[in-house]
């Protein structure tokens, strides 16, 4: 009599997921930084956009993000369901399938990419299908098991969001776009290692080749040391290229001291105590981003909008 | 008398409810994606969109 009957007998899996898991699936906190960041990009980019075209470019990322979350989702549910961080989420906890995330994560990076091109530009929408094929193929499919090296080549997808903003904007690609692009990815190996220093027993057990299960973590702490201060310089790519001006080259020198000395302090450090620090840096290493890009937008907003400086 | 709904018809309340909601979600979907063609045609084309030459 009614679609429920066959399933009656099973009073937890109900053969339906509810939205809420289908909103999981889009890795909200991993989109609200692709948001940001790529907002950044598109306003400090030079020109200017209609706002209604820009608020529908955010909302293209952010679905074209959310989409690759959903085919990561798809294809990593057995290692998820080994990791204590991952453990929960929709298909692991049997709350939707495999297939509802492959066919929910395809659809969205169709309608995203065709909703980019659109609106705005198809470079701007031919870089956003690049960064979910980058992050569903390459990094998911093929790096992420493979490689020690998995989320210094992976960290390329999630450092293409504010070069879509500038794309979606001038149309082109410029070196301005490049340095954004770099501290994203250069940001991404410090913070990630951070993470897996003290959720190393997490990677193991998953059997993915993090670097501190496979080189060790005192390699590991070197090369966050390396990344940390590439980083610091780097940061001052927006300054050289006169992008930016003093408002934003103050911060970024005072954020980049503090990442580079608490990335020596978890170098110089063993056991509990480095877990602790590594902790602190994976955390500290979130709002670094964030204040950047807040100063780098506040730097433009005051030159473009205000004349000053 | 307040009595418990067997476990088969609490299951189909369940899903008929998890399917309302499922819907609304997809009816609101899709009207943000005609609102956005909509206001993307309307942008591009300006004051354009009134001029209709046959």
């Amino acid at each position: 009599m009614t679609y429920a009957d066959n399933h009656s007998d099973t009073s937890e899996a109900l053969p339906l997921g509810q939205v809420e898991d289908y909103l999981a699936l889009l890795k909200p906190r991993v989109m609200s930084l692709v948001v940001f960041t790529g907002f950044v990009g598109m306003l400090v980019a030079p020109g200017t956009i209609h706002p209604v075209i820009g608020f529908i470019a955010i909302l293209s990322i952010a679905i074209g993000a959310g989409a690759s979350g959903a085919l990561n989702m798809w294809y990593d549910a057995d290692i998820d369901a080994v990791m204590s961080r991952t453990l929960n989420r929709p298909i692991p906890a049997g709350r939707l399938t495999g297939d509802d995330a492959l066919y929910f994560g395809v659809t969205l990076a169709g309608f995203s990419v065709v909703v980019l091109g659109l609106a705005t530009n198809w470079l701007a929408a031919g870089l956003l299908a690049f960064t979910i094929f980058f992050y569903a193929v390459i990094y998911t499919m093929w790096l992420k098991r493979s490689t020690p090296q998995n989320i210094v080549i992976g960290g390329a997808a999630g450092s293409f969001p504010p070069m879509i903003g500038w794309a979606a904007v001038t149309g082109t690609i410029s070196i301005d776009a490049l340095i954004l692009f770099m501290i994203i990815f250069l940001w991404t190996p410090p913070h990630f290692w951070a993470l897996a220093l003290y959720k190393k027993g997490d990677y193991e057990a998953a059997g993915i080749p993090m670097l501190p299960n496979v080189a060790g973590e005192r390699t590991t702490q070197n090369q966050i040391v390396i990344y940390s201060v590439l980083l610091t310089v780097t940061a001052f790519g927006p300054v050289l290229t006169g992008l930016v001006g003093w408002f934003y080259a103050v911060p970024a020198a005072v954020l980049g001291v503090i990442f580079s000395v608490l990335a020596v302090r978890v170098r110089f450090s063993e056991g509990r105590e480095m877990k602790r620090r590594a902790r602190v840096l994976f955390t500290y290493s979130l709002s670094y981003l964030f204040v950047l890009f807040v100063a780098l937008l506040a730097d433009v907003g005051l030159i473009k909008w205000f004349g000053v400086l | 008398m307040a009595e418990q709904k067997p476990l088969a018809n609490r299951n189909e309340d369940e899903f008929l409810r998890r399917r309302r909601r499922r819907s609304i979600a997809i009816a609101l979907a899709l009207c943000t994606l005609v609102a956005i063609f909509y206001a993307i045609t309307v942008i591009k084309l300006g004051p354009q969109i009134l001029v209709r030459d046959l």
